[in-house]
């Protein structure tokens, strides 16, 4: 079994199109929503964890970028600046997946990309700008 | 054994001093004793790294040619506008202004990219800062305009001046209503979603001197990366609060205002900060050394987290209203350790202030006074303690007639 976070950037287009269904039923995936956002005019976006066989898995990517879809990692769409972050700590409360974790030791402040989810919860809770988003 | 600031200095100036932290010193005198530690111990140096409001500077611009009157005119650093009531090129940047079109919470909540605290930060790091201004024009000061840049090492003075810092423990803020509220304190979820806190705890200056015994006006200390003092009390003081049986207060009591000389300062210790839906200021580092003048000065500093507590209040509502009453109190280990009960609800805690440079600021001070760089102080005059009866009141309003 393989797994892969990822992200689907989708033209308006494609809105209404029923993407997971397919996953699901023609390529055996198991997916889990993490986000969703869809706006008029604007493109969608879909943030899904996706487990299958890495066959299936390889050809249900293979399936949304022939429609059109672009899609990236995860990891790559929330940026922890560690230069900028001051390590008080205020985003640990606030991370629903604790994906920010201190120290106890050193009270110095590490992020772990595969736990986040891009809730975006963090974005506004830092008061130093210390974490963006990468869209 | 009782020592005197005179002999300490004389300590120091010979490199012969010995200078641990407020964290360092609780170790120290678990394992041998106070009587011990207080014969071998002369300094102990604290430190707090927090979004501190009320800090400002005061800038000297020099004068133009032909000359023109800032005063009772409009200024703008970086487009944050600065008060000018003062003679014709002093003003002064409050860490809290906001640009005149920033939108501010019209678009709720609001983003707050910059302001004060961000000039501020941008000065001190060297940046050419754009100053824009508007006067009236009199017979010796005829000019009515004026746009340039200007850089903190061409003015003549550029000098902090905060009315109230380092406050002695704080509020612990949490969410009740039904709704993601924005305060000063964060973002804080609704239904208990978290909880906030602010303070350096065993670390924090004042509350390793619980009653101002040691520090005064006067009193030298680490401020933003350099050398400054201890000017006042700081405003809303209030020695008068609820105290445990060891004298830490259990609620927000003493603050100091500071003052020295931004132009030796640094960008790592006055941070421009944003708080989403409230607003901007400036974190600012502090570090206040306590002489270690006999036991009970000693046992001060030795408080640790599980001694100190601070109060629960709800932002949504107890505090906006001004509604005395506090949802209980708890100590910061178990702040710390992240989670906390609050009405029978397990509840994410975290802080605003940085433990981690906290510690980083205490570590230089001790540097500082080990290497004999940095002398004591006696202070001038004391802060008023709670013998003063000094208390923070509310505004009493009254119908204009």
């Amino acid at each position: 079994m393989a797994k892969k976070r990822i992200v689907l950037n989708f033209p308006h287009s494609l809105v209404d199109k029923p993407i997971t269904y397919h996953l699901v039923k023609d390529y055996d995936l198991i997916i889990n929503i993490l986000r969703a956002r869809v706006t008029p005019r604007e493109e969608g976006l879909l943030v899904l964890e996706v487990t299958g066989d890495k066959r299936d898995l390889d050809r249900g990517i293979k399936f949304l970028k022939d429609l059109g879809i672009k899609i990236e990692s995860l990891a790559q769409d929330i940026k922890w600046n560690e230069k900028k972050c001051t390590h008080c700590g205020v985003c640990l409360a606030i991370c629903p997946t604790e994906a920010f974790i201190m120290d106890r030791k050193s009270r110095r402040i590490s992020f772990d990309k595969e736990r986040c989810i891009v809730c975006e919860n963090c974005l506004r809770a830092c008061p130093y700008k210390a974490i963006e988003i990468l869209f | 054994m009782a020592k005197t600031i005179k002999e300490i200095n004389e300590k120091i100036r010979k490199g012969k001093a010995v200078v641990v932290t407020a964290e360092e010193i609780i170790d120290l005198v678990e394992k041998k004793g106070v009587k011990a530690v207080a014969k071998e111990v002369d300094v102990v140096t604290t430190g707090t790294f927090g979004p501190m409001c009320s800090s400002g500077v005061y800038l000297n611009l020099g004068h133009a040619k032909p000359k023109i009157k800032l005063g009772g005119g409009k200024a703008y650093l970086n487009d944050v506008p600065v008060y000018t009531g003062f003679a014709a090129v002093d003003v002064y940047l409050g860490a809290t202004a906001l640009p005149d079109d920033d939108p501010r919470n019209k678009v709720y909540p609001g983003e707050f990219k910059y302001g004060g605290g961000h000039v501020i930060e941008d000065l001190v790091a060297g940046k050419d800062v754009r100053l824009k201004a508007t006067a009236y024009g009199t017979d010796c000061y005829p000019r009515k305009e004026i746009e340039t840049l200007i850089n903190i090492k061409d003015l003549n003075e550029v000098v902090l001046y905060n009315p109230r810092n380092a406050y002695q423990n704080y509020n612990v803020a949490v969410n009740l209503s039904d709704r993601v509220i924005y305060t000063y304190m964060g973002v804080l979820q609704p239904n208990l979603g978290n909880a906030n806190y602010c303070s350096a705890g065993q670390l924090s200056p004042l509350l390793n001197d619980p009653y101002y015994e040691t520090i005064g006006i006067g009193t030298r200390i680490f401020l933003g990366g350099a050398i400054g003092y201890v000017a006042w009390s700081g405003t809303q003081h209030n020695p008068t609060v609820k105290r445990t049986k060891n004298g830490v207060p259990k609620a927000p009591a003493g603050t100091v205002a500071v003052i020295g000389d931004l132009k030796k300062m640094s960008p790592d210790w006055l941070v421009g900060t944003t708080f989403t839906g409230y607003g901007v200021t400036s974190t600012v580092g502090i570090g206040i050394p306590i002489p270690i003048l006999n036991e009970k000065i000693l046992k001060y500093t030795a408080v640790k987290d599980s001694q100190i507590y601070a109060q629960i209040v709800d932002y949504s509502e107890a505090y906006p209203k001004g509604l005395p009453g506090s949802l209980g109190e708890v100590n910061y280990e178990q702040l710390t350790s992240g989670k906390i009960r609050v009405k029978g609800k397990e509840v994410p805690a975290a802080g605003l202030s940085s433990y981690a440079k906290a510690r980083e600021i205490a570590q230089i001070l001790k540097g500082w006074i080990e290497k004999g760089k940095f002398l004591l102080t006696e202070p001038v005059e004391y802060l008023p303690s709670v013998d003063s009866g000094q208390t923070f009141k509310p505004l009493k309003e009254r119908p204009v007639k």
